[in-house]
């Protein structure tokens, strides 16, 4: 899988957490998750639960320290990824 | 003087109806909602029979979105939120918008325990090593406030917003409490009522303490008996009641319908003495409670024209009465009709109070007085007391005046509510 389809995947999870006024059309790279999505910083949680089935993988708890927007998620999971190949 | 309180919204999730349409139906046409639960029988309860109230998709479409409904768990939740928002869309009143909260509305929202069900997968999870998969709906769903804060946020209220719990009295006290913060001018208007999950969970205590019949697990509605001869404990229930309450001023200033007036409400316990425990009622505190309340309505005795009982189907029902009796000063004919919502619901422990208080309410509109089931069989020693044309068997047409609600719960504690018919004051 490359990264653009890692890309779609995690859209779709994050579609799931969007609070009823933000578009998916919104979820961009670079979107902060929760200054920008507008996503209830509880919900990280679950967003990572749904990303670690998804892919078999584990966040650490620095890991999810880290993730701020889109696109720091995907770095961190396309690492892991690469990690576990 | 006091500030006057009206109710002025109602909302209902009971086990005979959702919604007021139907529950009104319903209780006018003696219409039960106790089933038999395969899963108590599988279980091996000795109660297999329990009012839970008929969920469907669409109500769940309708309460919430798809993000709350996400891992939801939380069948007094469920119940909650449904009769909460109802009460307030009754009401006339919306959500507040995004960035503004209403400072001048609150909630108190009581329930027993919350998300029993929920609570359960998280124990599961934990016991199990896997305490992080538990993500973040564990703790809104089982934490007691849960439904106050679910239905604060939905409806973006500012005042206070909180739950409390007092056993079966439960929603009862959270009617008080919700008056008592509007006559302290503290609040204009308070969501107030109370819910209680479904499930083995939370009725296995009760199979255990054999306090629930044993005898009704192929005939249901037959099974909760209050007042009756062959009255065999109560059946469990479940649900949720609702009551905007508001001061007469600003539901008159928004031109608000009114139910009826919320004279007073006193809760006070027994202490657990004086023939009171744990589970029994000082009688003696039973009718202070309502002698209190009474004073607190600043109405006489003989006012009362209507009572809507705690009643549950057990032996203590006489004793609720002789309480009643005595209380009031009348026996016989004097006494006021009295029924109870109970053998059509089952005992819905936290919910019982506001199932009840919206159930008592709704006669006032529907110039109704709810007749009894299962109780053809009136227990004698009741009938010492009250003459039998006042424990009505079927719904009639009346014109209440006065109706006193009470609960009593676990802990030795009371409530008692009066309410009184409105009518607009002449100019």
């Amino acid at each position: 899988m490359n990264n653009k389809t890692h890309y779609e995947r995690l859209k779709k999870i994050i579609e799931d957490y969007l609070p009823e006024d933000v578009a998916t059309s919104e979820i961009k790279e670079n979107s902060n998750f929760i200054t920008e999505l507008n996503i209830n910083s509880a919900n990280l949680v679950d967003i990572v639960l749904d990303v670690e089935d998804a892919y078999g993988i584990t966040f650490e708890n620095e890991d999810m320290a880290r993730m701020e927007t889109v696109k720091d998620a995907l770095r961190i999971l396309t690492q892991k990824i690469s990690d576990k190949e | 003087m006091k500030t006057r309180v009206v109710v002025s919204g109602l909302g209902v999730c009971a086990p005979n109806g959702i919604g007021l349409t139907n529950f009104t139906n319903s209780l006018a046409l003696g219409k039960s909602g106790i089933t038999f639960h395969q899963e108590l029988a599988d279980l091996g309860f000795g109660c297999q029979i329990a009012g839970k109230p008929a969920i469907k998709e669409e109500h769940m479409n309708a309460y919430f979105t798809p993000l709350q409904r996400k891992g939801l768990n939380s069948s007094g939740l469920v119940y909650g939120v449904i009769a909460g928002m109802d009460a307030w869309a009754d009401a006339g009143l919306k959500s507040t918008a995004k960035d503004h909260p209403d400072w001048d509305s609150g909630i108190v929202f009581g329930t027993g325990i919350l998300g029993t069900n929920k609570f359960r997968e998280a124990i599961h999870l934990i016991d199990n090593k896997q305490t992080r998969r538990l993500g973040s709906t564990s703790v809104m769903q089982t934490m007691a406030s849960g439904i106050s804060a679910q239905l604060g946020g939905v409806l973006g209220l500012g005042n206070q917003v909180t739950t409390n719990s007092s056993a079966c009295a439960t929603g009862t006290e959270a009617i008080i409490l919700g008056m008592e913060r509007i006559r302290a001018g503290k609040a204009k208007r308070m969501l107030v009522g109370s819910c209680s999950d479904s499930g083995p969970y939370i009725w296995g205590g009760f199979d255990a303490m054999r306090i629930l019949p044993v005898r009704y697990n192929d005939n249901p509605e037959r099974g909760s008996r209050p007042m009756s001869a062959s009255a065999a404990g109560f059946v469990p229930g479940s649900g949720a009641g609702a009551l905007v309450l508001e001061s007469l001023e600003d539901a008159l200033a928004r031109g608000a319908k009114i139910y009826a007036e919320l004279l007073g409400g006193v809760v006070n316990s027994g202490g657990q003495r004086g023939g009171g425990s744990m589970t029994a009622p000082n009688s003696e505190a039973v009718q202070r409670c309502i002698l209190t309340a009474l004073e607190d309505a600043d109405i006489g005795k003989n006012e009362v024209d209507v009572i809507n009982g705690h009643l549950t189907a057990t032996a203590k029902d006489v004793e609720e009465i002789s309480n009643w009796s005595k209380a009031l000063g009348r026996s016989g004919k004097d006494f006021p009709f009295i029924n109870t919502t109970k053998g059509l619901v089952g005992h819905c422990l936290a919910a019982s109070g506001s199932v009840e208080a919206v159930a008592s309410i709704l006669q006032f509109k529907e110039k109704l007085v709810f007749g009894n089931i299962n109780c053809s069989d009136l227990n004698p020693a009741i009938l010492e007391i009250v003459d039998a044309s006042k424990i009505p068997l079927q719904t009639f047409s009346y014109n209440p005046h006065i109706i006193a609600k009470a609960s009593f719960g676990f802990g030795d504690v009371n409530a008692c509510i009066i309410f009184k018919a409105y009518k607009p004051d002449q100019p």
